[in-house]
């Protein structure tokens, strides 16, 4: 593969991003490629039983690639389940072969389940649980001592939610997320003797994939009490609509790039000295 | 293209320092500033404040990157010198697009014999002085109709404690709410308000004051450091020890990288966020 030089505000990077077949995922991929960085990428790629909506596919993930290329970086990409710490460290045991450092972990892979507490069972719980914090601890600490070892810092960014600081109907999904704040603290203070820096991101409403499909347009149409949708845009004004009064900022929803800005400035060394910091890209949602 | 170009900011306790330091990164970035200072000491605290010639450095610094920059001498206790300052600026530079409430004060006493001139005048610089800051400059946002970036500076002191500083912590800690509120309030102007916490900052503010004495009095026995840079090193040694990433202090440009991404597009869906800037003090 070439070495160009590269430009770019995480020029010389590589960034390592679970869930990057799509949506908020693939987003990251390419803004962190278009500021210079390099991607080991990794995605389910196939459905989850338990989990409300569809996941990502291969052919999800390949758009993936093609577009990083496109925006000037290398990628790695490979299906994998961040459940199965075997597969993640495969992916990670490639990527620094390939590349020969990981500096920035970006861990995006999650699933959502929206189960009431009746419905949800102990087996729905953990599996949520699975995915959304142990998928994570795998994520992060597959790369970690290789990053310890070259003693050069970096970032580590945990996707947590919007919903930390309001309440959710899905305590899986909610418990995993916040625990994510103090798992990113407490292991901010046993790296940050190596420079490497740990936060949690907080996205708000992000339109993506995730919700924007018939499946989960279902799940509105019935939450709002109302006739199915007969189209994805009509579900998209009807989000629209009822997020916006629940933001500050005159916005029912945001793109995943808001959160990739974020992302990118939290990867970048401009925040060299932020750690054990929780960054909310919500619109004004959490404090409202 | 920089990330800022053809906006313009509002910042107070430009003439060293932090502020200093966020006039000429945003500068980098394309913005044109409007600059205050109040340029003198304050009697009820004890440390160094910019002076004019500080003040006329900053703007060398500003126009050696190309930037424009208009600066008046001007205390945020008094609403009208404010009010004056930023209608200067707005007829050179047109209206603010970024408001950088940065002046402050931090006198370093203790509870029992702090005087009441003290707290109150550092709430009145710290608290009242960032609603004034962005009370004159607001009703120019309004008006352009473009939305725009609020940004200001409590301290990471807010989430845990600290010695000899209840003022401040006060003062500080207002100021969050103070953005809360503000961020509700102006959300549906498209302006965003969004405070940062950094952690110890380097600067005369932090060296000049009450706090070398308290540094003495905890590691030297009271007795006064032989000179400036052993005060500094026994100062960030005592830092150091309570922060994750082992180091005492962050540089101001630190916390202008911070400023620069709130006030940039980038953060344009972020409010009501206070971004602490501070090796993980808060956190430990």
């Amino acid at each position: 593969m070439g070495n160009a030089v590269r430009t770019g505000r995480v020029a010389g990077k590589v960034a390592f991003i679970t869930g990057a077949a799509r949506g908020q995922g693939r987003s990251h991929a390419v803004k962190l490629a278009s500021e210079g960085a390099d991607i080991v990428a990794l995605d389910i790629c196939e459905d989850l039983p338990f989990a409300h909506s569809p996941h990502a596919t291969w052919e999800d993930l390949q758009e993936t690639v093609r577009l990083v290329e496109e925006a000037g970086g290398r990628i790695v990409a490979r299906k994998a389940d961040v459940r199965f710490r075997d597969q993640v460290d495969a992916v990670v045991a490639e990527g620094l072969e390939t590349f020969g450092k990981i500096d920035v972990v970006v861990a995006n892979a999650a699933a959502i389940q929206y189960k009431n507490v009746f419905d949800l069972s102990v087996e729905d719980f953990e599996a949520g649980l699975e995915v959304n914090l142990t998928g994570v601890f795998n994520t992060v600490q597959s790369p970690i001592q290789s990053m310890i070892n070259r003693n050069e810092g970096g970032s580590i960014i945990l996707v947590s939610s919007g919903i930390t600081y309001r309440a959710t109907p899905a305590v899986d999904y909610a418990a995993a997320k916040t625990a994510l704040i103090t798992f990113a603290r407490a292991l901010a203070n046993e790296v940050g003797p190596s420079r490497i820096r740990v936060n949690t991101i907080h996205p708000g409403y992000v339109l993506s994939p995730a919700n924007d499909n018939l499946k989960y347009a279902e799940r509105t149409a019935q939450l709002l009490g109302r006739e199915p949708f007969t189209s994805l845009e009509e579900h998209r004004q009807a989000l629209w609509d009822r997020f916006k009064p629940q933001n500050m900022l005159p916005v029912g929803y945001i793109e995943p790039e808001e959160v990739s800005n974020a992302v990118l400035w939290l990867a970048s060394d401009a925040s060299r000295y932020v750690t054990a910091e929780e960054l909310k890209v919500d619109a004004g949602f959490g404090d409202k | 293209m920089g990330r800022l170009s053809g906006r313009v900011a509002f910042i107070t306790g430009a003439a060293r320092g932090q502020g200093r330091s966020h006039a000429v990164r945003l500068a980098e970035e394309g913005a044109s500033i409007i600059a205050v200072d109040i340029c003198e000491d304050i009697p009820e605290i004890p440390a160094r404040f910019g002076t004019r010639e500080d003040l006329a450095e900053t703007v060398e610094a500003v126009e050696a990157v190309d930037g424009r920059i208009v600066a008046r001498v001007a205390d945020v206790r008094d609403f009208a010198q404010l009010q004056a300052a930023v209608a200067d600026g707005v007829a050179e530079l047109g209206p603010p697009d970024i408001v950088v409430a940065n002046a402050g004060v931090v006198p370093f006493t203790d509870f029992p014999s702090m005087p009441e001139s003290v707290w109150r005048t550092t709430i009145d610089v710290n608290l009242t002085g960032v609603y004034r800051t962005v009370k004159a400059a607001l009703p120019w946002m309004v008006e352009a109709g473009k939305g725009g970036s609020i940004i200001l500076i409590s301290s990471g002191i807010v989430n845990r404690g600290g010695g000899i500083v209840v003022d401040y912590a006060a003062s500080k800690a207002g100021v969050v709410g103070l953005m809360r509120s503000l961020a509700l309030e102006l959300g549906p102007y498209n302006i965003r308000v969004n405070s940062i916490m950094p952690g110890n900052v380097l600067t005369n503010m932090l060296v000049s004051g009450n706090f070398g004495r308290v540094v003495a009095g905890a590691v030297n026995g009271g007795e006064p450091f032989a000179s400036q840079e052993e005060m500094i090193d026994a100062m960030e040694a005592m830092f150091r020890a309570r922060n994750m990433i082992p180091l005492g202090w962050v540089e101001p440009r630190d916390i202008s990288e911070g400023v620069l991404f709130l006030a940039s597009d980038e953060s344009r869906f972020i409010t009501s966020e206070s971004l602490r800037i501070d090796l993980g003090f808060a956190g430990k």
